[in-house]
């Protein structure tokens, strides 16, 4: 066996996954074609809130290639109430969650009626030939008035629009003093309201399903982020037995939180293809994604910064409406709480409060999007550093050094209860300001200022923590969430010495095959080569827990690890009987065993052989070495780093251009530099897209008018800038590899070092904030104090915000 | 309708409902999966082929209108086990991620070099400009883009224009399709 003479943990190996997907061998779901199989097609209703008073299929029916047309009428009775597993307090109001709608639509994009045909296209042809009747129900958009007395009520019968209410309080908590008190002795107060605009995930690949139904068991193709999930959850929900279903989740084209979820068509493909008994394929247009695939933010933030003259902050005080939209997705009322330890950032802030109340409202549900409710207080917090800083007419920079955790101040014990492990806050941003020139763009912007030049520069400033690798189970367990945060890996060592690691994670863009290859070559020493990773196939790796909040390596990455320990040190036993020494003096090194001080060797292959003969193994010992590991974390992980963004904004024409970004993170010891890099640059794209142009707009009768990638504005090449990015190590202390998460860190990050340029920009002229997208129309608006009075039609990637009707009931810059 | 196409190298005689998109008529009927749909409205360019030579979305081409005519898919472009430079340079730039759009982006990329052998980064965005990527915030394409221009400038020598796909993992790609 060849030894591997560079550690693999660190290398920058390319990827394993690229061999198929670079010249169009990949398996998404959508590529499944069966013997027989049909095609589903999902009427949606056209409205935000009615009753629906008929439905008839008659006709479809009729259409060519049509086998069968259902009604929720005709499903009521089996399919159902999609999960929510969440229930961040006792009382939270949860209504039922049909699959299709029964009597009423409580969104526009909601299905009513399925079709099931020969082909995709028949059966899409036969949705205009069902009859639907609407008796059209008062639609609640906007959030604030969704809660006043009196309002008009998503769900009737829950009796209230506010789902829920969710507090934390550090004097209550016992983990800091009053905010009240902070607030009431303060010598400097910032107030301010932010909108997080309605988001879409977006991913590339539409959402598939292919069912194969048969006697015995039922296959899913699905594309998810969470087949483990989807299986525990389709059992849940519709009573097959568990071991009975097997949910695969093949090569999955992107998902960013948006295929975290048990969807509808989901379950009503596992329906009909057990209904048929033939095999059953749905995939979305773009517009059923955006539509009905679910949003992402969507939070109006009332913010209250206490501090003292000289820069200290005493107190932060945060009131969240958070937009569940019309019904409560799988993990949907606990995305704004993950919020509630993180608007702390990076500081030591003694007085603390966080409200959150959950609300309905008759848009598309809203569920985990890149970074689920940290981008939301990581922008909140940093938009208000640099308001504070503005109060006080001292350099944003300098006002969070007076506040942060110093790096010899780790571990930190937080205002939130939560424990920061390692952090160097000091020299990502002597690094980043270093690689930013942060003095000479200074100066620059001075001079710029002092010239009236009609281009002015501004730097926005992100020095953000968050929190991710999704996580204790006890903590989890805390915040009232159903499952558990572990992960498994298991270690199969074949006969010939090659490896196969089966793990419970399941990803779909980030490079696991790669990455768990290099930590098991690493850790076996075996090569790079000769690892082949397994997942995403519940008959495969049965136990998991998938991918999402940055969990996969800083958890499941950890229990491949682990289980390779197990393999060494059962192989070790192994070698000192087979070598007739005492295990003691056996030394293992690059995959070879050896008697110290002798010439005699046994590779880990050798052994493996002997292991799986069984013919000469220690009295008791069980044949062959695999083994596997399952790793449940005592803490959460704490990346952080520094973010310093450069606009350019064209006062005359509110234009924003980024002239420079560059980042530092420190996201602890790294497995592929490689890989790392690629998540920073994604995430920078999607907290600059929020930033500047993505936002899912309703008009005033519900209507998403954004759904399509015409009007929902993706940035393309041309749109981002280049980045410069660079990495601080600080390894985690809570793992055995030192990892942190870090497929959310650039989206959580870089929103408000975005939008803080562009106020800083434009501050002398009288802006103290700008409503996100910052569009040119909405930056004009706020250098000219224009707050009404100019057409507020949202134009592609302009919408003006969340519900356009009440986009002027926020402040907005310019107006204050 | 009847079409004669070919497509990859392969000729194919077929009848297809005028309606059909190009884009379906390669997934469905030919099994040609590697090129995908990823929107409805042309904006994505996953869907991106060549038509006799020229990129093209095939979601806003009909089949009969490549009836008689030459069709390259991301599955063509690499012949004899040797990947193609583009092909290459994605993988050697970390150019994908998910890698749903990256089959269109290579042969927009392929397009967009035909046009211009040596384009700078601000030429390499602008010509991407129709192709989505919601993974990569597009800087390693940009790179590998210009990568692949160096690899097939005049002077890269014949072993530029095609690599040894066998080196990249050792061992052969092998066309799984969606089943198991």
């Amino acid at each position: 066996m060849t030894a591997t003479a560079e550690p693999e943990v660190g290398r920058a190996r390319h990827r394993k996954e690229d061999a198929r997907l670079i010249t169009g061998a990949t398996r998404w779901t959508d590529n499944m074609q069966l013997t027989g199989m049909l095609h589903m097609a999902l009427l949606r209703s056209p409205v935000a809130h009615a009753r629906i008073t008929s439905i008839d299929v008659t006709e479809a029916v009729k259409m060519p290639g049509v086998l069968m047309a259902l009604t929720g009428q005709d499903v009521a009775a089996e399919q159902g109430s999609l999960p929510c597993v969440w229930p961040i307090t006792e009382d939270m109001l949860a209504p039922p969650a049909p699959s299709l709608a029964v009597d009423r639509v409580n969104f526009a994009g909601e299905a009513v009626a399925l079709v099931v045909a020969r082909s995709a296209a028949e059966a899409h042809d036969a949705l205009s030939a069902i009859d639907v009747d609407y008796e059209d129900l008062p639609v609640v958009l906007d959030m604030e008035r969704a809660i006043e007395d009196g309002a008009d009520l998503v769900h009737p019968d829950l009796g209230s629009n506010k789902s829920a209410t969710w507090v934390f309080d550090s004097a209550e908590a016992g983990t800091g003093s009053d905010v009240d008190a902070a607030i009431a002795d303060a010598e400097v107060l910032v107030e301010r309201t932010f909108r997080q605009q309605r988001l879409i995930p977006a991913f590339m690949e539409p959402r598939s399903v292919v069912v194969d139904p048969s006697p015995d068991s039922v296959t899913m193709w699905s594309s998810t982020q969470v087949p483990h999930i989807l299986r525990w959850m389709l059992s849940a929900t519709l009573g097959i037995p568990e071991q009975r279903i097997r949910v695969i989740a093949p090569d999955v084209g992107g998902g960013f939180g948006g295929k975290l979820q048990v969807t509808p068509e989901e379950v009503l493909t596992m329906l009909v293809a057990r209904r048929i008994g033939k095999p059953v394929k749905w995939t979305e247009t773009r517009t059923e994604s955006m539509l009905s695939g679910h949003h992402g933010r969507d939070q109006v933030q009332r913010l209250t910064i206490a501090a003292r003259r000289d820069g200290t902050v005493t107190g932060l005080k945060v009131d969240l409406l958070a937009d569940m939209g019309a019904y409560l997705r799988l993990i949907a009322p606990g995305v704004p709480i993950l919020g509630a330890f993180v608007f702390n950032g990076i500081y030591k802030f003694p007085a603390y409060r966080f409200t959150c109340t959950n609300v309905f409202t008759d848009k598309t549900p809203t569920d985990a999007y890149r970074g689920a409710g940290r981008p939301e207080a990581t922008f909140g917090i940093e938009r208000m550093m640099d308001e504070l800083a503005a109060e006080l007419g001292v350099d944003p920079l300098d006002l969070r050094r007076r506040n942060w955790i110093r790096h010899e101040e780790f571990p930190f014990d937080t205002v939130t209860g939560l424990t920061y492990d390692s952090g160097d806050y000091e020299a990502a941003t002597d690094r980043a300001t270093e690689l930013f020139g942060y003095d000479a763009l200074r100066r620059e912007q001075a001079e710029r200022r002092a010239n009236g030049d009609t281009v002015q520069l501004g730097i926005g400033i992100s020095t953000y923590t968050e929190m991710c690798g999704w996580a204790p189970s006890r903590v989890l367990g805390a915040l009232r969430y159903a499952a558990g945060g572990w992960e498994t890996a298991a270690i199969r060592m074949l006969p010939t010495g090659k490896v196969e690691l089966v793990t419970g994670t399941s990803p779909h863009g980030q490079g696991h095959e790669t990455a768990w290859s290099q930590i098991v070559a690493d850790r076996l020493g075996v090569p790079f080569e000769d690892v082949e990773v397994l997942h995403g196939d519940t008959r495969i790796s049965h136990r998991g827990l998938d991918s999402y909040g940055s969990r996969s390596v800083a958890v499941g990455g950890v229990a491949v690890a682990l289980a390779a320990d197990k393999v060494l040190a059962k192989a070790h036993t192994v070698a000192a009987h087979l070598m007739e020494v005492g295990e003691d003096d056996v030394e293992f090194t690059a995959g070879t065993f050896s008697v110290r001080g002798t010439s005699t060797t046994m590779t880990l292959g050798d052994v493996v052989t002997a292991a799986n003969a069984a013919h000469n193994l220690p009295d008791g010992m069980e044949p062959g070495l695999d083994a596997d590991a399952t790793f449940d974390p005592s803490s959460l992980s704490f990346p952080h780093g520094t973010h310093l963004c450069a606009t350019e904004v064209d006062t005359q024409t509110g234009e924003v251009k980024i002239r420079s970004y560059v980042c530092v993170d420190d996201v602890g010891k790294v497995v592929n530099p490689v890989i790392v890099e690629g998540q920073v640059h994604g995430g920078l794209a999607q907290g600059i897209a929020q930033a500047l142009y993505e936002e899912a707009v309703h008009d005033e009768s519900g209507t998403l008018t954004t759904a399509t990638f015409a009007d929902y504005l993706l940035p393309s090449a041309v749109d981002l800038p280049h980045f410069t990015t660079d990495r601080t190590e600080t390894p985690a202390l809570t793992n055995p590899l030192g990892v942190k998460g870090v497929g959310e860190a650039g989206t959580i990050a870089s929103t408000p070092a975005v939008v803080n340029a562009i106020v800083d920009a434009v501050r002398h002229m009288g802006v103290s904030d700008v409503q996100m997208p910052c569009t040119p129309m909405r930056v004009w608006k706020a250098i000219h104090h224009r707050g009404d009075g100019v057409p507020t039609t949202p134009g592609a990637g302009g919408g003006l915000g969340s519900v356009n009707v009440d986009d002027q009931a926020y402040p907005r810059g310019g107006a204050e | 309708m009847r079409i004669t196409v070919t497509v990859d190298g392969m000729d194919y005689g077929d009848e297809v409902e005028p309606r059909t998109l190009l884009v379906h008529y390669l997934r469905e009927r030919l099994g040609k999966t590697g090129t995908v749909v990823g929107c409805d409205t042309s904006n994505c360019g996953a869907c991106t082929v060549h038509l006799d030579g020229h990129s093209v979305k095939s979601c806003a081409v009909l089949a009969v209108q490549a009836n008689g005519r030459e069709v390259t898919t991301i599955e063509g472009l690499a012949r004899d086990g040797q990947l193609h430079p583009v092909q290459e340079a994605f993988h050697q730039n970390h150019a994908l991620q998910c890698g749903f759009c990256t089959p269109g982006m290579i042969m927009q990329a392929i397009d967009l070099l035909a046009d211009n052998p040596d384009p700078d980064e601000d030429q390499v965005r602008h010509g991407l400009e129709g192709n989505l990527c919601r993974c990569t915030g597009y800087q390693n394409i940009v790179n590998a883009v210009r990568d692949a221009a160096h690899r097939m400038s005049p002077g890269a020598g014949p072993d530029a224009e095609r690599v040894d796909e066998t080196k990249l993992v050792g061992r052969t790609p092998m066309h799984a399709g969606g089943g198991e």
